[in-house]
């Protein structure tokens, strides 16, 4: 195992901004190298918005961390150009088993829905994620593209002023500043830019610790997904054990609220537990042991002016089900198109409004996700416990109980509901692919069709035309017209239902912003004025 | 809005209600406890219909 996390990515290297006689002004700074804020880069630079990204290390993460990256989110990386990266290197697994106390109770095989280019998800350690964005980013620089990773650049200070954000960025040179006209602060959980800015970080829905440990395992191990509800080994607590790429396994032990971090975390504690789990036959190595500490809880508001917060920095969850890092991708996914827009004047900045209501909305749905998952891991009374125990109980032998036994449902991307971005929705049309919901998926004839929708606003014509170019207000749309003949059965099931045509209007996130059972011009620029944030007929 | 039968609608009630507490029989507080969730649980199933569910949590309530 290369230790790929003690090499230095991007050094600190002195910039030219540091000799200049005033601060240089930068249209977009991100803060924090982490998985949102590179995705958040490249998703901006692949659209020649030039982009700065300051961080205070140089490294990728330590340990594994975020380790489940969800459908969603490969199709995000589809776009951003390495989802080929991330789901070659990453494991796919449908089996997992469900213990409860000393027994096992049932064991499940996910058989994921088929008609999808990319798996339910993968399990990849977050330090692989981040060097295939890093990559990724030194591609787009080779292609010429703007865009710049600061490594060993501390931010220490915000000054936020009318139109721009005077940044203080410290380095082993000293000082300096810059002016940025947009600033995202993707600085994590701990955010120092929410701390610089005296931003509120409410919530604390619940607390927790995480024992996380990464194994190698000496001898062949099953590839499935086991998770126990109050093992021996683990009294009243959970437990996950999951399999990364490179034979290494992830063990999350949940300790509770009130535990001594530095105890817990001895190898002389931690191995024997892990022996009692694994069983005492299986060699492994001790790898990487961290204690993580959640609270489920987001900022009010995710945009302050020109500040825009995204990824943990503006939310947190628990980690059941996988909604942290996936949904900070929505974050850069959702962020990217409309600030381009906006950069280019050809929206309002009130568009931007836009990306706090719909990714608030998310953040809630995913708080609530996690807060279920977390009732039923860790039940808060005597009654809830009994109902979790039943479950458990009665999920041995029925059916029926399993889909009531949660411990983290996947992570699936939010459907915008209600967002003022939204346009006509035509009736008779499948639910699944609304208005505000991220286009689903389906083979083509030749390939798959959010490959063909990749970036920018696309109009989808299925069993009718639609141009193949439109230009509205200097806004391209591409249009992909496929004949009814030609039209596959999930396609057709997933955008058709029992009409014989249908129009979509796609935003560059690929989510649904209006869609008709036939094309008329008119229709599309009133949906597009609406998509762009300045109003039109819903 | 799902309606539910709250008028007489039990096969020999009398029966009905000694099988339940025949059931209980011999078991402690917890395990009457448990019994009682699995049951109900059981019995939600059968069901199935989430607005009788809700409405039937509500007539509980009262």
């Amino acid at each position: 195992m290369t230790k790929l996390f003690e090499a230095p990515l991007y050094p600190y290297k002195r910039s030219k901004d540091q000799d200049a006689a005033a601060p240089v002004r930068h249209p977009v700074v991100i803060i924090g190298a982490g998985p949102v804020g590179l995705a958040t880069a490249i998703d901006l630079a692949q659209a020649d918005v030039p982009v700065v990204i300051l961080d205070d290390n140089d490294k990728v993460s330590v340990g594994s961390r975020a380790i489940c990256f969800s459908k969603r989110s490969l199709e995000i990386f589809d776009r951003l150009g390495c989802g080929d990266e991330m789901v070659d290197k990453g494991v796919v697994w449908n089996v997992g088993k469900v213990f409860f106390g000393d027994r096992q109770v049932y064991d499940f095989n996910l058989l994921p829905e088929q008609g999808h280019k990319r798996p339910a998800f993968i399990n990849l350690q977050q330090y692989y994620c981040e060097l295939n964005l890093v990559e990724r980013i030194r591609a787009l620089q080779v292609e010429g593209k703007p865009v710049e990773i600061r490594g060993g650049s501390r931010v220490v200070n915000l000054n936020q002023r009318d139109d721009h954000t005077l940044v203080t960025v410290e380095t082993a040179d000293g000082a300096y500043n810059l002016e940025a006209d947009w600033l995202i602060a993707c600085d994590g959980a701990g955010s120092p830019s929410r701390r610089m800015l005296d931003l509120d970080f409410v919530g604390r829905v619940f607390e927790d610790n995480f024992l996380i440990a990464d194994v190698i395992m000496k001898a062949d191990f099953p590839t499935e997904r086991w998770f126990w509800f109050d093992p021996p080994f683990n009294k009243d607590q959970s437990a996950l054990l999951h399999k990364q790429p490179d034979g290494v396994w992830r063990i999350d032990l949940q300790l509770g609220w009130d535990i001594d971090k530095e105890e817990e975390k001895k190898p002389e504690n931690v191995i024997p537990r892990l022996k009692q789990m694994l069983g005492q036959d299986v060699e492994f190595d001790l790898e990487w042991v961290s204690i993580y500490t959640f609270q489920c809880r987001r900022m009010e508001k995710f945009r302050h002016g020109r500040v825009i917060f995204a990824g943990d920095s503006a939310h947190q969850v628990s980690p059941f089900g996988a909604r942290g890092a996936n949904s900070g991708f929505q974050d850069a996914d959702n962020l990217g198109w409309k600030l381009k827009l906006v950069l280019d004047g050809k929206a309002p900045e009130s568009l931007l409004d836009s990306y706090a209501f719909e990714r608030e909305m998310a953040a809630d749905e995913n708080i609530l996700q996690s807060s279920r998952s977390t009732d039923f891991i860790t039940p808060k009374s005597e009654i809830s416990r009994i109902f979790r125990d039943a479950v458990l109980d009665l999920s041995e032998h029925h059916a029926f109980a399993r889909p009531l036994v949660n411990s983290g449902r996947l992570s699936v991307p939010c459907v915008y509901d209600g967002s003022t971005l939204n346009g006509p929705d035509a009736e008779g049309l499948p639910a699944r692919t609304r208005p505000g919901s991220p286009a689903t998926d389906a083979p083509l004839a030749d390939g798959w069709l959010l490959d063909w929708l990749g970036s920018g606003f696309h109009l989808l014509g299925i069993g009718t035309e639609v141009p193949e170019t439109l230009r509205i207000d200097g806004i391209d749309i591409a249009g992909v017209s496929i004949p009814a003949a030609s039209a596959g059965q999930e396609l057709k099931a997933r955008y058709l239902g029992d009409a014989a045509s249908a129009v979509y209007l796609i935003r560059p996130d690929q989510h649904v912003a209006a869609r008709w059972t036939g094309y008329d011009r008119a229709a599309v620029e009133n949906a597009l004025a609406i998509a762009l944030g300045k109003g039109g007929e819903a | 809005m799902a309606e539910i039968v709250t008028t007489p609608n039990l096969e020999n009630p009398d029966g009905f209600y000694a099988e339940l507490l025949t059931s209980h029989e011999g078991l402690t507080k917890a395990e009457s406890d448990a019994f009682n969730a699995r049951l109900i649980l059981l019995m939600a199933n059968q069901i199935g219909d989430r607005e009788v569910l809700s409405r039937l949590l509500e007539a509980a309530r009262r």
